[in-house]
């Protein structure tokens, strides 16, 4: 384990995490969420647990992404009601 | 209240950083797992079992019971997005808009019956229409069957290398839904239409709970693959891992379905006529 690499990892987690509750857009937050996925499957692979990350991958920053991107495509700016 | 709601949030977020003080540090060989968990698995899961992949040998067969209950979790999953979602509507309620290729009008029609004439030269266009590029559309068709293949690569492999059930079933059902995305949802839907979702999920749950049953039926526990061998003419060992193999097979149709009737819910609103 480079410690080094291990923390930059560790900051871009926790700076996506933020971001993504933070920002007003909801498109911006489901990218950063499958960004904050992908680092965390990164995180996963540096600990040696190599299914967990490959599940992360397919999982967290694959199909999740695109369910979110699905759901906000269904949405308007403003709400209807 | 937004400062009681931040005090409550950093005061459990202390918490639970001064709590994981007391966690044995990262790889200790001296802490409760790795002490009498973890070198059993290690020095009996090839013996037992002829699954290189402990991980794998663990989560289908040691604790095949979990497993079970999270394809259970998936396929309710997506039978509650169905619940939640469809609207089972009329065809023909809302105008079709057909577009006439060599021209590039665009009809709206109204009725179910009504088409337009020379129907090959029209194609149904969602309402939020954009030309579709070619490079997008030829390269999504191009990588399909890779993506697919790749899939069955993983469930198939999970024995050996990390992957399994569940990484497979999400890669293939990612394949139909690159299909979705890059023509439009009738492309997709006419390859894997809701009934085979809904048909398929529950398939994969049957295949892994009949499984189990088929062990309680030969006269062991339920799950207990050593029951298989007599009937698949193998050692115990090899039976073990026949059955993490049929049990990957059924959770990995299960996840499939279940992926492509999600998100065809999502995409459409539960209309399943036009989508993202």
């Amino acid at each position: 384990m480079i410690w080094q690499l291990d923390l930059a990892i560790l900051t871009l987690v926790v700076l996506t995490g933020i971001a993504a509750i933070t920002v007003k857009d909801l498109l911006s937050a489901a990218i950063l969420f499958g960004a904050y996925s992908f680092m965390m499957c990164l995180l996963w692979s540096i600990m040696g647990s190599v299914d967990v990350a490959f599940t992360e991958a397919s999982v967290g920053a694959g199909v999740s992404t695109v369910f979110f991107v699905a759901a906000v495509f269904r949405t308007t700016r403003r709400t209807k009601d | 209240m937004k400062l009681i709601g931040l005090t409550i949030v950093i005061l459990v977020g202390g918490l639970l950083i001064y709590a994981t003080v007391d966690f044995p540090p990262w790889a200790d060989p001296g802490s409760p797992a790795s002490t009498h968990v973890s070198p059993y698995y290690i020095e009996n899961t090839l013996k037992q079992t002829s699954v290189p992949n402990i991980v794998t040998a663990v989560v289908a067969d040691y604790r095949g019971y979990d497993t079970m209950f999270e394809t259970t979790v998936i396929f309710t999953a997506g039978v509650a997005c169905f619940i939640l979602l469809r609207v089972l509507r009329p065809k023909g309620t809302e105008p079709r808009l057909y577009r006439h290729i060599p021209t590039g009008i665009t009809l709206s029609v109204r009725g179910f019956e009504k088409t337009p004439q020379n129907l090959q030269d029209f194609e149904l266009i969602d309402r939020l229409w954009t030309p579709q590029d070619v490079i997008v559309r030829t390269m999504c068709r191009l990588l399909v069957p890779f993506i697919q293949l790749f899939g069955l690569y993983t469930i198939a492999h999970g024995h050996y290398s990390p992957g399994g059930g569940f990484q497979g079933g999400v890669i293939l059902g990612a394949s139909i839904i690159v299909l979705a995305i890059s023509y439009n949802l009738r492309a997709a839907n006419q390859r894997f239409n809701e009934v085979l979702g809904g048909l398929l999920g529950a398939t994969g749950v049957f295949i892994y709970a009949g499984t189990g049953a088929l062990c309680l039926l030969l006269g062991l526990n339920f799950l207990d693959y050593h029951a298989l061998a007599g009937l698949l003419r193998v050692t115990t060992s090899m039976a073990r891992s026949h059955g993490v193999f049929i049990v990957e097979v059924g959770v990995g149709i299960t996840v499939m379905a279940t992926m492509i009737w999600i998100y065809s819910n999502l995409a459409s609103a539960g209309k399943y006529d036009e989508g993202l």
